[in-house]
């Protein structure tokens, strides 16, 4: 599949925004959601900051952006349009959260519900925009629980680095401290999910092959001989995308590397060797190289995936 | 609504393409193209149709096989492929505006070209490769079956069939109501042993393919091939004009 720039941050971006609300809202049921309106301002810019501007870039790769709000209205069957939807529904709690921690400055009460209520709409919303990619049966790479497991644990392991980083930030260090083992087990389980992932995607038997997509497997193995055409149709040019699976193995590595293995070693070495500015710098630089390998896992994701379409252009199982 | 018609429609509208027959000669693409860019999607838009990548949409593409068993024996099988208008149609339900609809009347799928955002997850969500996205409208187009045209009064009966059919010029396309098992394509199909394509993904298309015939095998006995000269045929005067019957007499003579 084409990996659009918009799309890929679009996933990334709104997936680190609700991962963050998520952890502030655990912050808040622990009791400890920060009073300083420097630290609340921040927070709250990046996260909304992602959040929306991940969903305008995704109305980007849109022939009719302008047309975008018609997408709402289709929730009974398309999870694009449930994606939407609930996107729109969760900027209520996450909103209501806003106002009452940082202009009524509460850190406990209302606050707390909001911040909850916020988080499960965050991660219902993430939850549709897996199934955005994993409903599709014409893309076996995506069409697996392991799709929705990674959306979701993706979200919830860059929000935790992005909260912890900010907190140590702006010196909040007993609430950077709570978030240690979050950001840690997070990124543990994202690591295996991803190995998970890609173990499945490419063990995984065929689900469809050139012999079922023509009908003709009784008469032998079946290849193209003659495409329709001699140049890249819309087809090939958005399904038949091939460049990322000569270098996939490369790019798997470097994925793991800036997305789990880095922030891993940089948030122990910071945690358990390093104190003050020193600790911060580390837990900075580790949220910094989580962004970068995300990046490189989304286009990859979308890169990788093949579809069954391929099967009418040379391929032979998808 | 891009909920999928409640009760099934009444009428299945689709096509049955012989892969016995078809020569791979792209007239029904080109057909479909000429049709279509007048027709209810227009335009069919080209990019650089001169240039040095030509690129455009086109409802129907022609491809080309080839298989191969363990004997060594091939074949060539040309084989058109368009929109299968599908029962379960995948890229009815992924579309997020409503754009995209399946007809309750004759089982049609469509787009509505003035709601449709171009998010192109149709195109990902069909397994055919039957939607393509207009770069310059902005849109999704897809084979409509002609339905500007089978339904057009102001044509003759005999030419309200999708363009792809009425011009094959072997015959290897037909058209016709594939839930009415008394049909001509239910026929058909059933005594062909007509296929749907990948039925592993659930989308129960409406068109069916009939399977190239089996290769004779076997000695091959001097009747089985062509003659090689046609018998000569007296030109048969009876309905010649009075003049020519005479001219011709003399010079016969």
């Amino acid at each position: 599949m084409h990996p659009a720039n918009s799309v890929i941050f679009f996933t990334t971006a709104t997936g680190a925004g609700y991962g963050l609300f998520v952890w502030l809202a655990v912050l808040a049921l622990m009791g400890i959601l920060p009073q300083e309106q420097a630290f609340s301002f921040t927070a709250l810019l990046i996260g909304f900051g992602l959040i929306v501007g991940g969903l305008l870039s995704s109305t980007f790769h849109l022939g009719h952006p302008e047309r975008a709000w018609r997408a709402l209205s289709q929730w009974r069957s398309s999870w694009l349009s449930r994606e939407g939807v609930m996107a729109i529904l969760t900027f209520i709690p996450l909103s209501l959260f806003a106002v009452n921690w940082l202009f009524l400055k509460q850190t406990t009460g209302a606050v707390v519900l909001f911040a909850v209520l916020g988080a499960i709409m965050s991660l219902i919303t993430v939850f549709t925009t897996s199934m955005i990619y994993a409903s599709l049966k014409t893309i076996p790479a995506w069409h697996n629980v392991w799709t929705k497991a990674g959306y979701l644990v993706l979200c919830l392991m860059s929000g935790a680095i992005l909260t912890m980083a900010l907190c140590y930030g702006f010196g909040l260090t007993d609430q950077g401290y709570h978030l240690f083992l979050p950001a840690v087990s997070t990124l543990g389980l994202a690591l295996i999910a991803k190995l998970l992932y890609w173990r499945h995607i490419h063990a995984g038997k065929p689900t469809s092959t050139a012999e079922s997509a023509t009908g003709l497997g009784n008469f032998g193995k079946v290849s193209l001989a003659g495409s329709p055409h001699g140049e890249d149709n819309y087809l090939l040019k958005e399904m038949g995308f091939k460049i990322a699976r000569k270098h996939a193995r490369k790019i798997r590595i470097i994925a793991s590397i800036f997305a789990f293995a880095l922030p891993l070693i940089l948030i122990g070495i910071g945690m358990h060797m390093l104190g003050g500015m020193h600790r911060t710098a580390a837990i900075i630089v580790a949220a910094l190289s989580c962004a970068i390998g995300l990046v490189f896992e989304r286009w990859l994701f979308f890169a990788e995936a093949k579809h069954v379409v391929t099967l009418y252009y040379g391929e032979s199982k998808v | 609504m891009t909920s999928l018609p409640k009760t099934a429609p009444a009428k299945k509208l689709g096509l049955v393409i012989d892969l016995d027959i078809c020569v791979g000669c792209h007239a029904c693409a080109v057909n479909c193209k000429e049709w279509n860019t007048g027709g209810k999607m227009a335009p069919l838009t080209d990019l650089e149709p001169y240039g040095g990548k030509p690129d455009g949409v086109w409802f129907n593409r022609i491809h080309t096989f080839e298989t191969e068993n363990e004997a060594g024996t091939s074949r060539t099988v040309h084989f058109p492929k368009s929109c299968l208008h599908c029962d379960d149609a995948p890229c009815v339900t992924v579309c997020p505006t409503g754009a995209s609809y399946k007809r309750e009347e004759d089982g049609i799928v469509l787009v509505n070209e003035d709601i449709c955002i171009g998010c192109k997850l149709c195109s990902w969500a069909c397994p055919y490769g039957a939607r393509e996205f207009d770069e310059n409208e902005g849109v999704m187009k897809k084979c409509t079956l002609c339905v500007d045209k089978i339904y057009n009064e102001n044509l003759p009966e005999e030419s309200r069939v999708p363009a792809c059919v009425s011009t094959c010029p072997t015959g290897a396309r037909s058209f016709g109501d594939l839930n009415d098992p008394d049909s001509d394509v239910s026929k058909l199909s059933a005594a062909r042993g007509g296929f749907a394509l990948m039925p592993e993904q659930g989308t129960n298309p409406v068109n069916r393919y009939l399977p190239p015939r089996p290769k004779k095998t076997g000695p091959t006995s001097p009747d089985d091939k062509a003659p090689r000269m046609l018998t000569h045929v007296e030109a048969n005067d009876d309905k010649a004009g009075l003049l020519a019957s005479w001219v011709d007499k003399i010079l016969s003579a």
